[in-house]
């Protein structure tokens, strides 16, 4: 184990490093915002249970921030360490946006700072407010940065590869290459989406175990019925938009990355018409049998037209196609996908209708539900994202296999840090937990604000 | 000037950044640890963790800020540093991951547990004691390409006089700049007891500060001559350095402007720093990476500074009212808010 291949011991590390990052990063991209309305709402209607809820969802995301900033600086580091090569031409071409989401970095740290610690600290509340718009501004755009990275990677542009390395380079144009507005406008939607979801979960666990425990909290519960309400709507926004940029993704992928696409659709031949295939699996003739069929749907996806014509997997040499697998990833993200913009409609419908009490016990566990898979959906399509750019790590100018490091301490490394991970990741469930237990809702509400009127709504 | 002369002077100001915020922090930690152990942690912790608390998260944005600059202005560097530091980068990465999570899972979580003190301590020592190697192998000697390959020669490494005065140098410095700072804030936050034993600290450590400068200064004559020699021509920087040593130390010795006392430690680095960098030129890994030849392109050169130059307007507001809310807001600092 321990002497290892580097490549494939380094794609191991860093897929390691990601996922765990990735977790928080999209928290670090999503609370913020959801933190700045609720406090904006709390001012705005004079509502204490607002205030509260940006209040409380902010001492919790100190926790992940902590830890997406110390993940954050291994996966930066890593990059150089494992990937030397990759870097060496990457810093000549790609180093603007990296360099520039140290500034976002910056920014959304000192304003973080600021906020979390001046809660009373101003006559005017509007004051306290505007301070966490830094902090909304400095996560979304230390996503769109790297992400213009990871679009880089899957379209390569702004720069010429001779026999002397790279020249004739172009920062701009590396950094706005095709890849980026799709993958900007579907990494941010997820991100919020994922977090309203996650604190949609959260709040909807709460009154389950309210329902269960037949307490009679009620101010704790309509805190949590507003919560929920609050976190469902804004589910349910970027649900619509996240498909829309799942969309516009594929419909990039049809025209810069064929075979990323095919892969994930094993789209084997290049046909008009081209059904959309959903789970299922190949035979031993790379049939696909058992599958779910959509006729045309691939062809619209791709294009936008039921007749159009989408290209196969025919079309690449084998060496440069991914691995077929891809296709489960991509179909558990696009399900994902559907299931939330279902249930967040189907909560906001029964709102409306009134003879449906929409905190019924069904609702509640299916919005429970919505939270974690989210987060899997951000796995999966991360996996999917990078899965399905194989071999390359540079489409068409540098593989996988030249990139990494020829060091023999691969393998070690990657048990220091899994070991890293488990326990920052046990740690930080534990104290979380603690921090909420320890201080209920109910508990902090009547301390804070006593004068809070109880009863419904 | 040439881009490759602005790109290094702002990286090298930002890692000087990094070593005066990164000092109070690490030497914070272990005085916080040492109080605990001597219970007298009733006195200073809360001073710590009040000015703390606050700007942890930024001060690891400098060292990030350095590194992905390196990378983006000497791309080179990426590749030799990276293939010969995987070891011991990891663990540097492993020591930071420890430190950085400390706060939030302390401050915000729950009561103090010695373990998490115990590393917290700890790690403040051997962050900059692992940080620090790196100038050393930038020396040359350590990092070898042999057929292609590019490896650290541990051996050489582990034994060699400049590499462990190296150690210790950044190791003192760390508790010297630390305890001038938190005397400079125990006076402000007019909290005697704290003033008294964090001054105690300072005073105590100013000498061997001195002392290691003075002995890694020799080490290095004996590793590198190139260097050694180009130091001496700056000699009126290391000069300025000691002056500003005295400076501090006087006035910690009489025991006011402590304000004063701390510009003048941050003085005292910033010319011993500076001279050292200066001197260095041009190489950033003796003899493979030279700055001029091995820059990144014009084009990024460029684009990468007016990136810096944009970016400083973000942030140099934003870290004045930082500063303003945590740093010099009376009534923060006294614990009233
Ligand atoms: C909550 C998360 C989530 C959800 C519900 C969806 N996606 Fe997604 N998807 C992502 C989260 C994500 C992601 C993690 O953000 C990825 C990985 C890389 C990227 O750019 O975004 C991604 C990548 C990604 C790609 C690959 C883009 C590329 O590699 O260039 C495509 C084609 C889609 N998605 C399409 C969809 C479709 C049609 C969805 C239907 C609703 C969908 N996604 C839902
Ligand atoms: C700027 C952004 C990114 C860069 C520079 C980057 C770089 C890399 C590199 C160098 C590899 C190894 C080579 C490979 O196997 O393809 C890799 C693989 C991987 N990355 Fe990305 N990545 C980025 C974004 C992400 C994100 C945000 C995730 C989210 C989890 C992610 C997930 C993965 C996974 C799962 C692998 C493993 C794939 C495999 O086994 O080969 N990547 N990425
Ligand atoms: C190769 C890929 C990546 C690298 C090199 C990287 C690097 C980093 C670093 C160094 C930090 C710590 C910054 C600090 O000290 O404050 C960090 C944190 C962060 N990263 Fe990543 N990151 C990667 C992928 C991503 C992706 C894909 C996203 C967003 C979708 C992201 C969003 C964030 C955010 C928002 C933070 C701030 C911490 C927080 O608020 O939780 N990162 N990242």
């Amino acid at each position: 184990m321990l002497e290892m291949d580097p490549v494939l011991m380094s794609r191991l590390l860093t897929a390691l490093t990601l996922g765990f990052h990735i977790i928080f990063a999209t928290l670090g991209v999503g609370v913020p915002l959801m933190i700045c309305i609720a406090e904006f709402i709390g001012i705005r209607k004079n509502d204490p249970h607002y205030l509260l809820l940006a209040r409380r969802w902010a001492r919790g995301f100190v926790i992940t921030v902590a830890i997406g900033v110390v993940t954050g600086t291994a996966i930066g580091l890593q990059l150089s360490l494992l990937w030397p090569n990759f870097m060496q031409i990457a810093g000549h071409v790609i180093s603007l946006p990296l360099f520039m989401e140290v500034f976002a970095f910056f920014f959304e740290a000192i304003f973080l700072g600021i906020y979390l610690y001046t809660w009373d600290r101003f006559k005017n509340p509007y004051v306290h407010w505007a301070l966490s718009i830094p902090v909304v501004i400095g996560g979304a755009l230390s996503a769109f940065f790297i992400t213009t990275v990871n679009a880089f990677m899957n379209t390569p542009e702004g720069f010429f590869l001779g026999e002397e390395g790279v020249a004739a380079i172009n920062p701009i144009e590396a950094m706005f290459n095709p890849a980026t507005p799709t993958k900007v406008f579907h990494v941010l939607a997820s991100s919020y989406l994922t977090v309203a979801a996650i604190l949609a979960a959260i709040a909807a666990f709460h009154l389950l175990r309210q329902k269960r425990k037949k307490t009679s909290a009620e101010g704790a519960s309509v805190y949590h019925k507003k919560g929920l309400k609050l976190t469902v709507s804004i589910m349910f926004v970027f649900s619509l938009l996240t498909a829309l940029a799942g969309d516009v993704s594929a419909k990039f992928l049809a025209e810069h990355q064929p075979e990323k696409l095919a892969a994930a659709e094993w789209h084997f031949e290049t046909e008009e018409n081209a059904d959309l295939i959903l789970f299922g699996w190949l035979n031993a003739d790379n049939e696909p049998v058992g599958v779910l069929r959509f006729p045309g749907l691939l062809s619209f996806l791709a294009h936008g037209d039921f007749n159009s014509e989408v290209i196969g997997l025919e079309e690449f040499p084998e060496e440069v196609t991914p691995p077929l697998w891809v296709h489960y990833m991509f179909d558990l993200m696009v399900t994902i996908g559907m299931f939330l913009v279902g249930v967040s409609l189907l909560y906001l419908l029964f709102i409306k209708i009134k003879s449906v009490n929409e905190h019924n016990k069904w609702m509640l566990w299916l919005l429970v539900l919505s939270g974690p898979l989210a987060m899997l959906a951000i796995e999966f399509g991360w996996i999917y994202a990078e899965e399905g750019r194989q071999p390359w790590i540079l489409r068409g100018v540098m593989t996988v296999e030249e990139a990494a490091t020829s060091s023999p301490h691969v393998g070690l490394m990657f048990l220091l840090f899994l070991a890293l991970y488990a326990v920052l990741g046990t740690i930080c469930i534990i104290v979380l937990r603690k921090l909420f237990r320890n201080n209920p809702a109910e508990e902090e509400l009547e301390k804070k604000y006593p004068t809070i009127e109880t009863g419904d709504k | 000037m040439g881009y490759e002369i602005i790109g290094i002077t702002v990286l090298w100001l930002f890692l000087y950044g990094y070593l005066i915020v990164a000092s109070v922090d690490f030497g914070a930690g272990f005085f916080a640890y040492y109080a605990k152990v001597t219970k007298k942690d009733h006195i200073i912790n809360q001073l710590i963790s009040r000015y703390l608390s606050p700007v942890w998260e930024v001060t690891n944005v400098f060292f990030v800020f350095f590194f992905v600059g390196i990378v983006g202005f000497f791309p080179d560097s990426a590749y030799y540093y990276g293939t010969a530091l995987l070891v011991p980068g990891s663990i540097a990465i492993i020591l930071l991951a420890i430190r950085g999570s400390f706060y939030a899972f302390e401050n915000y979580g729950s009561k103090q547990s010695n373990v998490y003190m115990f590393l917290y301590g700890a790690t403040g020592l051997l962050i900059p004691a692992s940080l620090s190697t790196a100038l050393t192998m930038s020396e040359g000697g350590f990092i070898v390409e042999e057929n292609g390959q590019v490896s650290l020669q541990y051996m050489e490494l582990l034994t060699s006089p400049y590499s462990w005065s190296v150690v210790f140098l950044a190791i003192v410095s760390v508790l010297f700049i630390s305890a001038s700072f938190l005397t400079f804030y125990a006076a402000r936050a007019n909290d005697t007891e704290a003033l008294k034993l964090v001054r105690k600290y300072a005073l105590f450590w100013g000498m061997p500060t001195i002392v290691m400068a003075l002995t890694t200064f020799i080490a290095l004559g004996q590793h590198n001559e190139r260097h050694y020699e180009n130091m001496m021509d700056l000699w009126w920087m290391f000069g300025l350095s000691v002056g500003f040593f005295m400076i501090a130390m006087w006035l910690l010795y009489i025991g006011k402007h402590y304000g004063l006392a701390f510009i003048s430690v941050m003085l005292q680095f910033f010319f011993a720093f500076f001279g050292y960098g200066i001197s260095h030129l041009p190489y950033i890994l003796d003899p493979y990476i030279n700055i001029f030849e091995h820059a990144t392109h014009e084009s990024m050169g460029i684009a990468l500074i007016i990136a810096f130059i944009a970016g400083l307007f973000l942030l140099i507001p934003s870290l004045i009212l930082l500063m303003k809310l945590f740093l010099f807001d009376a009534d923060y600092v006294k614990g009233k808010k």
